[in-house]
């Protein structure tokens, strides 16, 4: 019990979604209060579709000094949560309790005031976060040093760019010392390099020994930061674990990328009139890591027997340009099917395709010259996501292909 | 480990009918400092003249009313000179009326920190309320000024000044906690500020003497709880009227009754403020 900062048991929140049901006219509301107004207010309450539980029945318990993450799609209950443990809404039901002072960071410059000068924001802005005056005077240098903004500090921040805005505020934000900070997504705002700083920032106070909550959609970020995980889904805490284990399990169970129909007929085709041969079905991960192995399966109809035909994948970037093409025929492989269904699969092992979605373009053709027996074309397979190698630049530019193992010379005169 | 020395803390559904943490407004009081200071910065931050519209509205009024109700309506006023007797009541009617104006919007104006940022809610109506109370006391120096050139000596009686404040202050704020904490959830509140100044004004001894209103309607009258503010501030300053009479027991008692009252339904209202307050009301 001694080294426990957040105990949570059974947290809920619920949301009542409109009063009334939507689908009564004003006129039937009207008369039905004539009629019995006692039940017409009562109405609305707790009818079981008009409630949504952001939150439902979450417990765990984070020890002194770790870092965890909170992992989930939009609208797992990520930061309702957060919500609940930095006191800005109430839980419906169920407890927390905290060992040592409470820091929230929901939102970089949360009351920032922009006919105020930088300094009097300063000062504004670390009150609301908790900061007390002295404290406040004691680290205002550190604070100016950190936003890089000593030349502005008497300027309206009206006047501000936007990168200098979010650096003055998270400086302030950077200085809270707090012995359990809350982090909502503030890392997804500011260019590169600040980003790395802040980066840098946050792996400081958690080394300090201070306990850190971390909500991020960016799992680089994640993994970067955090020793542990939450993993929320629809309200519901699904498991509590590594990092390294959840950020793999989420992987495999979100479908973020592009939503494949499996109606072929949706899609373009590339085909022969009459074509002995039709494609029914391609099957694809939808999503995968950086260099994780992956597997195209097509499944085809044939109406007679089918002697040398050679399969074709095209896997496209989302700007539409050709990425990597295989033809069967380079192996030396060519494709005989008997009447009847098949299936035909393409492994791929090690591919170094940059983070982003990717399409493909796939099917059969009958040589390399004639035309296509039959290809689907822009077929959408699987987003590569940024699994964590490259977390200090959030949003660099990939190009289609990740380069590995380069040699680097730098020779001067 | 020195884990026994960290402060512990604990969260859960709050229940009940609750009044004012006022240990906890204590140590948040550094918090309501700096909310005041902001509104009052922010307030006069473009503007020409800057913190001397404090002076300027008080001024502009007494003039008005001046020309108005003493010249052409020839108004009574106990033989007090009309400037000095209309700017002693304009002091705390606009502290009030600037008060609830101000209040009633605060929570939805600081909405992005409600939703952010945990405080006791309450703070912010009373920043707007003491923002209000710091142009009230820059103006005493006004009323002050005008008092020692009409030849209006202080009296003995300003001892009780500090009570008519006070009464005012819980006026205003039970007022603000009112109608602020309406305001999140019916958005319609702030439209009928206008009108409740207004009305407001009227029935309060502004620019009229209370001595006007019949006896058999005084205690009534005094229900209105700045009847007896504004009474006794003309009172202690300039001798006006007889003193503080059974009257100043009604609006005594209807400032206390509206603050405490103010201070429980912002106390049970504030738990869905974050939940009702982004999505604009019911």
């Amino acid at each position: 019990m001694a080294n426990v900062a957040i105990h949570a048991e059974g947290l809920s929140k619920r949301y009542r979604l409109g009063a009334r049901p939507r689908y009564k006219a004003a006129r039937d509301v009207l008369s039905e209060v004539a009629r019995s107004p006692l039940r017409a207010l009562r109405r609305g309450s707790e009818t079981s579709e008009s409630v949504l539980w952001a939150l439902n029945n979450v417990s765990f318990e984070i020890k002194r000094g770790d870092a965890v993450g909170i992992i989930g799609r939009n609208g797992a209950g990520k930061s309702t949560l957060l919500k609940i443990l930095s006191r800005v809404t109430e839980p419906s039901s169920g407890r927390a309790r905290f060992h040592g002072r409470l820091g929230s960071l929901l939102e970089v410059g949360t009351g920032f005031h922009p006919e105020l000068t930088g300094r009097e924001n300063i000062f504004l802005n670390a009150a609301i976060l908790g900061m007390r005056r002295q404290e406040i005077l004691r680290k205002f240098d550190g604070i100016v040093d950190f936003a890089e903004i000593e030349k502005f500090l008497d300027t309206p921040v009206k006047y501000y760019s936007s990168g200098m805005y979010v650096r003055l505020a998270f400086a302030v934000a950077a200085h809270l010392e707090p012995d359990i900070l809350l982090v909502d997504e503030v890392l997804a705002v500011g260019d590169a390099a600040f980003q790395k700083k802040c980066l840098g920032k946050m792996g400081e106070v958690a080394r300090e020994g201070r306990t850190v909550l971390f909500v991020s959609h960016n799992l680089g970020a994640v993994s970067a930061l955090t020793r542990s995980c939450l993993y929320l889904d629809s309200g519901h805490l699904l498991c509590h674990d590594k990092t390294a284990i959840i950020v793999q399990r989420y992987l495999n169970e979100t479908a973020s990328g592009p939503v494949a129909s499996t109606n072929l007929d949706q899609y373009r085709r590339d085909s022969r009139n009459k074509s002995p041969v039709r494609m029914t079905r391609i099957e694809s991960p939808s999503q995968i890591s950086f260099r994780e192995d992956f597997c195209i399966t097509m499944y085809v109809e044939s109406e007679q027997k089918l002697d040398e035909a050679i399969a074709t994948v095209v896997i496209k970037n989302a700007h539409g340009e050709r990425v990597a093409v295989a033809f069967s025929w380079d192996a030396g492989v060519f494709v005989s099917l008997p009447p009847g269904r098949s299936s035909i699969r393409l492994k791929v092992r090690n591919m170094p395709l940059a983070p982003g979605r990717y399409y493909c373009d796939a099917g059969l053709n009958q040589s390399l010259m004639t035309a296509s027996y039959d290809v689907v074309v822009d077929y959408p397979i699987f987003e590569v996501a940024n699994n964590g190698e490259f977390v200090h630049w959030l949003d660099r530019p990939w190009g289609a292909v990740h380069w590995q193992d380069l040699g680097w010379e730098i020779t001067s005169d | 480990m020195q884990s026994t020395d960290l402060p512990v803390s604990e969260i859960q559904p709050s229940s009940g009918w609750r009044t004012l943490n006022v240990r906890e407004l204590w140590t948040y009081r550094e918090l309501v400092y700096f909310l005041t200071w902001r509104d009052i910065k922010v307030r006069y931050k473009q503007t020409a003249i800057g913190i001397a519209w404090a002076l300027l509205q008080p001024l502009a009024m007494t003039i008005v009313f001046t020309l108005f109700f003493s010249r052409l309506a020839g108004l009574e006023t106990e033989g007090i000179p009309y400037p000095v007797f209309a700017l002693t009541a304009l002091l705390p009617w606009q502290l009030f009326s600037k008060a609830i104006t101000e209040s009633t919007n605060s929570l939805v104006t600081d909405q992005k920190l409600i939703t952010r940022v945990y405080f006791p809610r309450i703070i912010v109506p009373i920043a707007a309320v003491l923002s209000a109370l710091v142009d009230f006391l820059i103006s005493t120096g006004l009323v002050l000024t005008v008092m020692t050139y009409y030849g209006v000596h202080l009296r003995a009686e300003i001892i009780w000044l500090p009570f008519f404040i006070l009464l005012m202050l819980m006026t205003a704020s039970g007022a603000g906690f009112w109608l602020s904490a309406l305001n999140v959830e019916y958005r319609d509140v702030m439209y009928t500020i206008p009108f409740i100044n207004q009305f407001w004004f009227f029935v309060t001894p502004v620019v009229y003497s209370s001595a006007a209103v019949p006896d058999r309607w005084r205690t009534l009258y005094a229900l209105n709880p700045m009847v007896g503010v504004i009474e006794g501030f003309r009172w202690s300053l300039l001798g006006a009227g007889r003193g503080p009479d059974s009257a100043i027991f009604a609006s005594t008692a209807v400032a206390v009754v509206l603050f405490v009252t103010g201070t429980i339904w912002f106390r049970r209202s504030e738990r869905t403020f974050v939940d009702t307050i982004g999505s604009g009301g019911r």
